[in-house]
Parts: structure tokens; C-alpha cells; sequence
């Protein structure tokens, strides 16, 4: 574990140079040790792939004191209840060719089936890395190697709430309209950021999410609709 | 009828702030919050209000509003004509308004955001703990948005106090064209060579028409680092990330929270205030600052501000 500043509030918390699932879980357990400080010395904390991001308040406490603060949260022994307690999350996607403007053009390039595309994104069990680019989007993976994607050389000007979508060995629901350069495979009609919601999110950095298939009618009784994706391309 | 008042027209961009969005990083949300956050806490002072109450910020000008009841406003920031009625009044100090009438700013002179804030605060809902308008975002003010036209803001109560106070002149922050940013090197600042961290701390920078409230982006001679792009982190106030082209941006309050381009530091809060007063053409300079030099300077400027006394006004007399 390396500790960078990052800024007169700010230490940057580098855990490891790769992503991992063990990495993820450090990065979650010694962001829950120093949840306890938030509001107080502490005023947020941004975990992301490996690292995480402290922010402090620097007329109550100073660097050095939160450099201990984080060393004393990453050492606290883990309990194994961390680990057993991992939160998986079920999100449904209507893979349509109504919402998956890019299924086949990934199908071609991984020489696979669509059905086989719509088949491995659903296998995987991925992690929420981080949380970001806007309010609810949450970076997951890794998708399977065979159906990474490079994004979009022209990026959509608009893409649906609700798009599922890969980019490289990533995958995401876009929670709002938003212009967005990753590929799109389908629509999942659970909203992903409510203002109104408590939680905001059904997800929180760290969490498992695995996706499964609905149909048409099971996609519309869940709230889905076609509305915004007769616009795109 | 609740007193409140109503906007008669926004100006160039006018949004309610209050003192930002803090903790909420885990679900995307940034911070938002004044971008000259002095000005603000001053415009609060003035009307006898705790320094983060809800106000609102103006970005160059154009705010045109009426009130309906009695209460003091009190203009802070960027230089800029403030009229009652009609009439010609002083920035930093307490003003006193009655039932009907009507505010007008002119268009700044000098730097670029000004801060109106009204005795009692703006009664907003918060989203988020907040008051804070991020309209990348759609989250705070009235409706996520820039104010509009016809837009009417409840105050907390009506205010019959009439005593004025003023910020002495000699108090008060002075925009200029050319500021000096105390940068704080840090997160990939080993990937930038000795040599090309010279030359950044060494030459002078220009805005460019690309600034807003969420980053400033600044040109210049090129800044190069060893590395394109790092595994996406988190992006504190201040955070100077230099992408491909070598231009540096100044990530601002209403940032994206994270992002993987390579930083190579972080500029000091109360320097970053007198970036945000600056627009397109304002010509920006960097040096290097320790972080318990930055902590010292924060808590001194914490000190100035807790121990600066206002003055009483008696005189109708303009300053």
C-alpha cells in the first residue's frame, strides 16, 4: 500500500497497480474503518479500481494524522464476515434487438453468436470498481476477454437511460441520457440512480452484480420502455 | 404571503449555492458548492447569516431580481455595478431593501462571479445534504438548473433589522488578470521529469475559452509525462490532470469525481478561488508549495477571516 498526496485535503491510497477481487476487498475494508471518521476529520472517501481517494478536513486534522487513520483501517485484521457478506446484486436486461444496436457487430468480431455474446456478458459475476463519470454509473468487471470491445471510434451524441453496455473488459448500465462512446448490448429497467430513492443506488463500490436475461413482456412490466432508443442510430 | 424573491431575469448564469455536496462522492455525485468560496462566506457575514447558508452565485452578470418583503442583501465577488431602484449602490457592504424593490447587476469588471446573499438564507430543499445547483448533474437549486425568469425563492424569514456593516477595503480580496496558482505536487507528479516540472512551474499559462465551473483548461508550452492514461481514481478540488495534448486542465468544483488522466498536483484552495474569478485570456502562473506550507496557509487564512471586524455604515455615502 503506497499513500500519495494528492492535495491540501486529499491522500491518494494506492492498494495495487492491477485490478483484483482481493484488491477490491482491501479497498472495502478500509473504506468501512474509516467511514467511522466521516463528518467528523473525514469529509468523503472515492474508492475506484485500486485505489481510493481520502479527503479530509484540513482545519480540523492534518496529513499526517490521516495517514495514520488509513494504515490503522487497512491493518485492522479482516473478519471473515467481510468476505461472506459480499452483497450480490441481480439486474435484468432485455437484450432486444430494440436496445442492442452493437450486439452484432461484438458478435462478429469475437466470431461468436449474439446468442452467445448475450449468453457470456450474463455469466460473469462482476464487481463494482468504482462509481463516477456521472451521478449512479457504475464501472463493473471484468467481462469475459472474448467479448471486450474497444469503444466507439464516434461517440453516440445521446444514449438511452437504462443502455447496458461494454467498453474494453468493462461493463455498465447508464443510469441517465447521456452521450456515451461504449457499445450497446441492452436495457436493464431497474434505475440506477433515484434522487428520490433510498439508497440512491442499488449498488455501492464493492458489490457483486450479475446480470440475467428478460424478455419483452417481463422488460415492459418492469417499467422498461422503447421510448429513447428509436432516436439512435 | 412568505417573503421571497423573484427573479426578474438570471443574467448570464445565476444558481443557488450553499457551502457544496460533502460525502456523496460514493454515488458519483461531486461537490459543487461557490467557486470563490470567500466571497461567499462574506456576502453571508454582511446579512448577519452563518457563513454556508443558501445565496446565490452570478456568474459575470446580468441578475436582475425583486423582493417582497423587507430584508438586507449584501453583494460580494467580482467587481460589478449593483443598483436599487435604480440607484447606485456599494458591493461588500449590508444594503437594506423594502417590500418591492428591485436589485440589478450590471456586468463584471472585474473577475467573473459575484455573490448575492439575503438576510435569513434562501429557503431551499436539499438533495443530497445540499443546496448546491450542479447542472451536469440535474441535482440542487430549485430544479437542477440555472435559475429562470420568474423563478420565485422562498426566504427563510423577513428581516427587520436595518443596521449596515461593510468589509473595510483594505480587507477585500483583489481580482486581477494575472494570478499565481500554489500548486501542492502530488498523485503522478514522478511521472512528470524534473525537467518538464520546471518548465511547468517556469512558464506562464493562458485560459482558454474552455472554462467553466467543472474545469478550467489552460495553453501553453506542452507538459509531457511518461505515462498516457492511469487506472481511473479519484479527482480531489484543484487537481491539475495533463492529458495526451499536454495542456494542463484545473479540475474545478463541479468535476467529474473520477478520471484517468495523469495529475500532477493540486492547487491550493484560496488560490483556486482567484482562478475561478478569472475568464477566457486571464494568464495563470504555478509554483510549487509543500503541504504543511499549504496547511499552514489555511489555517491562516482561517484566522484573518474569524478575526476581520466589520465596520458599522452610517452615512449613505458610497465607497
Amino acid at each position: 500500500m503506497r499513500i500519495h498526496v494528492a492535495g491540501e485535503n486529499a491522500l491518494m491510497v494506492y492498494f495495487a497497480d492491477t485490478v483484483s477481487d482481493a484488491t477490491s476487498a482491501q479497498i472495502q475494508h478500509t473504506a468501512q474503518g474509516l467511514a467511522q471518521h466521516l463528518g467528523d476529520v473525514l469529509i468523503d472517501l472515492v474508492p475506484s479500481y485500486a485505489s481510493m481517494l481520502v479527503l479530509f478536513d484540513p482545519l480540523k486534522t492534518d496529513h499526517i494524522h490521516v495517514r495514520k487513520l488509513i494504515r490503522g483501517a487497512a491493518s485492522h485484521p479482516q473478519v471473515e464476515q467481510d468476505s461472506q457478506q459480499e452483497n450480490i446484486v441481480r439486474l435484468p436486461v432485455y437484450y432486444g434487438s430494440e436496445t442492442s444496436p452493437d450486439l452484432a457487430h461484438i458478435a462478429q468480431n469475437a466470431g461468436l453468436s449474439v446468442e452467445q455474446v448475450i449468453e457470456i456478458h450474463q455469466q460473469t459475476l462482476y464487481r463494482v470498481y468504482a462509481i463516477g463519470f456521472a451521478p449512479g454509473f457504475a464501472y463493473l468487471g471484468e467481462t469475459d476477454a472474448r467479448i471486450a470491445t474497444p469503444r466507439l471510434a464516434t461517440p453516440r451524441k445521446k444514449v438511452p437511460k437504462g443502455a447496458v453496455a461494454i467498453a474494453d473488459r468493462q461493463t455498465a448500465v447508464y443510469p441517465a441520457p447521456s452521450p456515451g462512446g461504449w457499445n450497446l448490448i441492452g436495457c436493464c429497467p431497474t434505475p440506477m440512480f433515484d434522487p428520490k430513492g433510498t439508497p440512491a443506488m442499488p449498488v455501492q463500490a464493492g458489490d457483486a452484480v450479475q446480470f440475467y436475461a428478460i424478455d419483452k413482456d417481463e422488460f415492459f412490466a418492469l417499467g422498461g420502455t422503447f421510448d429513447a432508443w428509436g432516436e439512435i442510430e | 404571503m412568505s417573503p421571497s424573491i423573484q427573479i426578474l431575469n438570471p443574467g448570464i448564469l445565476t444558481l443557488i449555492q450553499d457551502a457544496g455536496r460533502y460525502g456523496q462522492h460514493s454515488v458519483g455525485l461531486t461537490t459543487g458548492g461557490p467557486m470563490d468560496p470567500l466571497a461567499f462566506k462574506w456576502a453571508n457575514r454582511l446579512v448577519g447569516n452563518d457563513q454556508h447558508v443558501s445565496a446565490l452565485e452570478t456568474t459575470i452578470g446580468g441578475l436582475k431580481i425583486k423582493v417582497n418583503s423587507c430584508t438586507q442583501v449584501a453583494v460580494t465577488g467580482a467587481e460589478v455595478s449593483v443598483k436599487v431602484n435604480g440607484q447606485a449602490k456599494a458591493q461588500w457592504q449590508t444594503l437594506n431593501l423594502k417590500a418591492n424593490d428591485e436589485l440589478e447587476l450590471g456586468y463584471a469588471t472585474q473577475g467573473c462571479r459575484i455573490y448575492i446573499a439575503f438576510a435569513s438564507g434562501l429557503n431551499i430543499e436539499p438533495q443530497f445534504n445540499s443546496t448546491s445547483t450542479v447542472v451536469r448533474e440535474g441535482i440542487g437549486g430549485l430544479t437542477g438548473k440555472g435559475l429562470q425568469a420568474g423563478d420565485v425563492l422562498e426566504l427563510n424569514h423577513e428581516t427587520l433589522e436595518d443596521s449596515r456593516w461593510q468589509l473595510p477595503e483594505s480587507a477585500r480580496p483583489v481580482y486581477e488578470d494575472t494570478v499565481t496558482l500554489r500548486l501542492i505536487p502530488g498523485y503522478q507528479e514522478h511521472h512528470f521529469s524534473r525537467h518538464q516540472q520546471r518548465m511547468f512551474f517556469y512558464h506562464e499559462y493562458k485560459v482558454s475559452d474552455l472554462c467553466d465551473r467543472m474545469g478550467y483548461r489552460l495553453t501553453g508550452p506542452k507538459v509531457t509525462c511518461d505515462i498516457e492514461g492511469i487506472l481511473s481514481e479519484g479527482i480531489c478540488l484543484g487537481a491539475v490532470q495533463v492529458p495526451k495534448d499536454g495542456q494542463p486542465i484545473v479540475l474545478m468544483n463541479d468535476r467529474q469525481t473520477i478520471g484517468g488522466y495523469p495529475k500532477i498536483g493540486s492547487v491550493l484552495s484560496i488560490d483556486l478561488a482567484k482562478l475561478a474569478q478569472l475568464t477566457a485570456g486571464g494568464t495563470v502562473k504555478f509554483e510549487p508549495i509543500t503541504i504543511d506550507h499549504a496547511h499552514n496557509e489555511l489555517a491562516l487564512a482561517q484566522y484573518r477571516y474569524r478575526h476581520q471586524a466589520l465596520v458599522a455604515v452610517t452615512s449613505e455615502e458610497i465607497k
